[in-house]
């Protein structure tokens, strides 16, 4: 590794990432929301891993993740939508991106 | 059907009483989703593990990244920023950017920590993608806590546990692609998004924010274009009452 990880690195990182996390509990307490902003609040963390979902399925480092990764999540997209347990939704996804890959789809 | 979604902290104070019920509610379904995420994690964990020591990370400090940061996205991205020689601070800047997610995310489920200063502090490092869709897929307070708190916890040991078995075992742990694992991550969350998706208006604003995420993706760097699918929320501001309510546990 060109500059190597040292432990203060992950301790600026573990510091910046905790108050992230912390921010978000200590604003809602401080700030009296009307109810309308709690309701946007709420619909924002779905945005949020909606987009999650969107770029992890899709992209790998900025760039298309190959055709192996998208298949399995859209097949478990289809078994999620049809209320298949969670448990099912994942295997499936995973066993068509691996089975794919197998075949050797990249 | 009379479903209330808010979350408020008024309805979440963390009582003893709420607190003793919190892990009866922890049915065996429950129990079973969070077992095969975190069995999936643990690879993962593994996966950077072996990743990183093979960068020259020592184990320990492998180890210590995971404990004190808890956040894989951030990690791996870390370590491949400082590999292809970007540098710390460029590194740094680069996970912190993928990390700011979970302040909204933290707005969202404040209700979920409750009150208590030990519940919000050891809680909110138990934040990540996760544990938060675990607890907005859950209906009634009680089960949002208890499935936020089974998945944090579950989450932490095996990324923990995984990242140690991998920096000792380096390259000897198959890749997580082999497995799928990597498709099983979105299809996860996606699973877990489903119900609050089925409510046309949080459907409408997830489909703009991804979409947005995804055209930007090529453009911007990692972690920004998942923050502009916030700009999704744009179709619904407009409407005054929405006639339904958005996603998450009901009071």
């Amino acid at each position: 590794m060109t500059e190597p990880l040292t432990l203060w690195f992950v301790l600026a990182l573990a510091a910046g990432t905790y108050l992230l996390r912390l921010a978000g509990p200590l604003l809602r307490d401080r700030l009296q929301l009307p109810p309308r902003a709690g309701q946007l609040i709420s619909l924002a963390a779905v945005a949020l891993l909606a987009a999650m979902v969107a770029t992890q399925a899709v992209t790998d480092g900025g760039s298309f993740a190959g055709w192996a990764r998208p298949a399995g999540v859209a097949v478990g997209a289809v078994l999620a939508w049809r209320r298949l347990p969670f448990v099912v939704v994942v295997v499936v996804a995973a066993a068509t991106a691996a089975g794919l890959r197998m075949l050797g789809v990249p | 059907m009379v479903i209330s979604f808010d979350l408020t902290n008024e309805a979440y104070r963390v009582h003893d009483e709420a607190m003793r019920s919190m892990w009866r509610t922890l049915d065996v379904r429950l129990l079973r989703d969070v077992g095969a995420l975190a069995a999936a994690v643990l690879v993962v964990g593994a996966s950077f593990g072996a990743i990183a020591v093979a960068e020259g990370v020592p184990v320990w400090l492998v180890v210590a990244m995971s404990t004190l940061v808890f956040a894989g996205g951030a990690q791996f991205l870390a370590i491949g920023v400082l590999g292809s020689g970007g540098g710390a601070a460029a590194a740094l800047v680069a996970a912190l950017v993928l990390n700011i997610r979970h302040l909204p995310f933290g707005m969202t489920i404040a209700g979920v920590l409750g009150d208590r200063w030990p519940s919000r502090l050891v809680g909110s490092h138990l934040m990540v993608d996760e544990s938060v869709a675990f607890a907005i897929a859950q209906r009634d307070p009680a089960r949002a806590r208890a499935a936020y708190w089974a998945c944090g916890v579950a989450l932490f040991v095996a990324w923990n546990v995984g990242s140690l078995a991998g920096g000792f075992a380096g390259q000897a742990i198959g890749e997580p692609e082999a497995f799928g694992l990597d498709a099983a991550f979105p299809a996860g969350l996606l699973a877990l998004l489903v119900p609050a998706l089925r409510e046309p208006s949080a459907g409408l604003v997830a489909l703009v924010g991804a979409a947005v995420a995804l055209v930007t993706v090529p453009v911007l760097p990692a972690g920004l274009p998942v923050l502009l699918a916030l700009t999704g929320l744009v179709v619904v501001l407009g409407r005054r009452q929405p006639a339904e309510r958005p996603p998450g546990p009901s009071r």
